[in-house]
């Protein structure tokens, strides 16, 4: 399945009932080098738009949303002790956790890569 | 996620540029280099350059960034009462600052509560130099011909543009271009002639700067400001530094940003500035007080010297995390117990130290170097140590 875009910077990649979920290249442009970044519990639910980790760069914080309602199944250790790979990999080796899907059709509600990059633009 | 500033970059990139920014004699340069370019004291400025806030930052630190401040206000006092005028104005020694030197400065309101920070130079002939906080000329220059203009000229320069090299290479850079440089020493200054090749500029500069680096602050005339910036771009030793940068320097080198970490509502007491008051206007000196506020900052200065300071005296520290979690400002400092004792002003992950630092306020009974207190991040606590600054040692030029 191709890869869905939250109005918030987050990517999904969705395969089978899990996403892996991680911030955009537009987002981490924007942000600059990132220097932190606090992930959420393994095993931990959120429901969509709930703040489930946050990205620092030297200049600013943003907090990441959780883009569907789920449960979380894995983190990016990697990531952590390499907050940069949020920078050089946003959409790879970047990624910050995987969420195993609770309800399947919110994923309709979010973009796909063509609209994303206008809104991006847009925003 | 929820962008704070990069939101704004974002929307700033994406429309037209807002009319109502003024723009620096460099802003022309700034787009050509591909600055992302925010407001800042009313300017649009290059919060940073394609290389990026943490490449720029080392760079400065290893070799020569180059700033444009011209956003930062610049004026003369002048005439025979002018040293003695703007005594009245800053705690500070102004009256026996020889020629050709450079001091740091603040302007009190009544209440003691600082207007501004500034740099004062003393260039003989009954004339000083001052630049102040770009986000706060307007209101500076309107104080300072209130109090004092009936005693000697006010005369702002808005014609002059303002450009800091810095960093351990700054000397190399500039001393090709403008020989001589190479022999002022920090908080000194002169006319010097830089030579482009094409052309020779006039400039004004001093061996000072923000960064904690050697470095020079050069004042040139806003026609030949984009002239001199492209020849120190054009030395290898120099790459452009944006804000971003510029602000992580400065906390690393321990010094107050304005509006963040001083303001009108801390005394020099409180923010722990007591040595920019120099001796002879503190009590028992032979011009004591006689400045805004000195009532009240003299009595506190004899209450934090003395046995015990006052409870609820606050005073500014620096702060080191002891967990890799930076600390942003606003953020609520407390004690073991969770109660609130003070909050960060300024803080972020210093590239150089390459731990989270941060300044701020602290409860004074907390303000001892090695005194643990509690940040509350994210709701989260965080410990942090009260530190010593500067966090990187400063690498001014003494001679």
């Amino acid at each position: 399945m191709a890869i869905k875009y939250t109005p918030d910077h987050e990517w999904l990649n969705v395969e089978g009932d899990t996403a892996t979920v991680g911030i955009t290249h537009h987002a981490q442009d924007a942000l600059g080098d990132v220097v932190f970044v606090d992930l959420p519990e393994v095993g931990k639910t959120f429901a969509a738009k709930d703040v489930a980790g946050v990205v620092e760069s030297v200049k600013a914080a943003a907090d990441v949303y959780m883009p569907v309602t789920g449960e979380i199944t894995e983190v990016n250790e990697a990531l952590r002790a390499d907050p940069a790979l949020a920078n050089t990999d946003p959409l790879g080796a970047g990624w910050f956790f995987k969420v195993k899907l609770s309800n399947a059709s919110e994923l309709d509600a979010l973009m796909d890569e063509t609209s994303y990059t206008a809104f991006s633009v847009n925003a | 996620m929820d962008f704070d500033l990069p939101l704004q970059e974002i929307a700033m990139s994406a429309s037209a540029p807002d009319s109502s920014l003024l723009l620096t004699p460099l802003n022309a340069l700034h787009l050509e280099l591909g600055a992302r370019m925010v407001p800042f004291a009313g300017y649009s400025m290059p919060v940073q350059y394609p290389a990026g806030l943490m490449a720029e930052h080392h760079h400065t630190r290893k070799a020569a960034g180059l700033f444009d401040v011209s956003h930062m206000g610049q004026l003369r006092l002048v005439g025979p009462d002018a040293a003695a005028a703007f005594e009245s104005l800053i705690p500070v020694d102004v009256i026996d600052l020889p020629v050709g030197k450079q001091r740091y400065g603040l302007l009190l309101n009544d209440e003691g509560g600082i207007i501004d920070d500034l740099m004062f130079f003393n260039k003989g002939n009954n004339e000083i130099f001052v630049i102040v906080n770009g986000a706060c000329k307007v209101g500076d220059i309107a104080h300072i011909q209130a109090q004092i203009g009936s005693r000697c000229q006010v005369i702002p320069m808005p014609e002059m543009a303002l450009l800091a090299l810095q960093g351990p290479q700054a000397v190399t850079a500039l001393s090709r271009l403008a020989p001589g440089v190479e022999k002022l020493v920090f908080m000194t200054g002169g006319n010097f002639t830089v030579d482009t090749g094409a052309q020779k500029i006039e400039v004004f500069l001093t061996r000072s700067g923000y960064t904690g680096e050697d470095g020079f602050e050069i004042s040139v005339h806003k026609d030949h400001a984009e002239a001199l910036a492209r020849a120190l771009l054009a030395q290898a030793e120099v790459k452009p530094i944006g804000l971003g940068a510029r602000n992580s320097l400065r906390l690393e080198a321990g010094l107050c940003l304005y509006g963040n970490d001083i303001d009108t509502t801390t005394n020099p007491v409180e923010a722990n500035l007591l040595w920019a008051m120099q001796k002879v206007r503190r009590a028992g000196g032979a011009r004591a007080g006689g400045f805004p506020g000195a009532t009240k900052i003299l009595a506190a200065l004899a209450d934090s010297t003395g046995a015990a300071a006052p409870k609820g005296t606050k005073k500014r520290v620096g702060l080191i995390a002891l967990e890799r979690i930076p600390v942003r400002d606003h953020t609520e400092l407390q004690d073991g117990q969770g109660n609130k004792i003070g909050e960060v002003t300024s803080g972020l992950l210093g590239p150089t130290i390459d731990k989270p630092v941060a300044m701020g306020y602290v409860d004074a009974a907390f303000s001892a170097l090695g005194t643990q207190v509690v940040a509350i991040v994210r709701g989260k606590p965080v410990p942090m140590e009260v530190s010593g600054m500067p966090f990187v040692p400063t690498r001014y030029y003494r001679g």
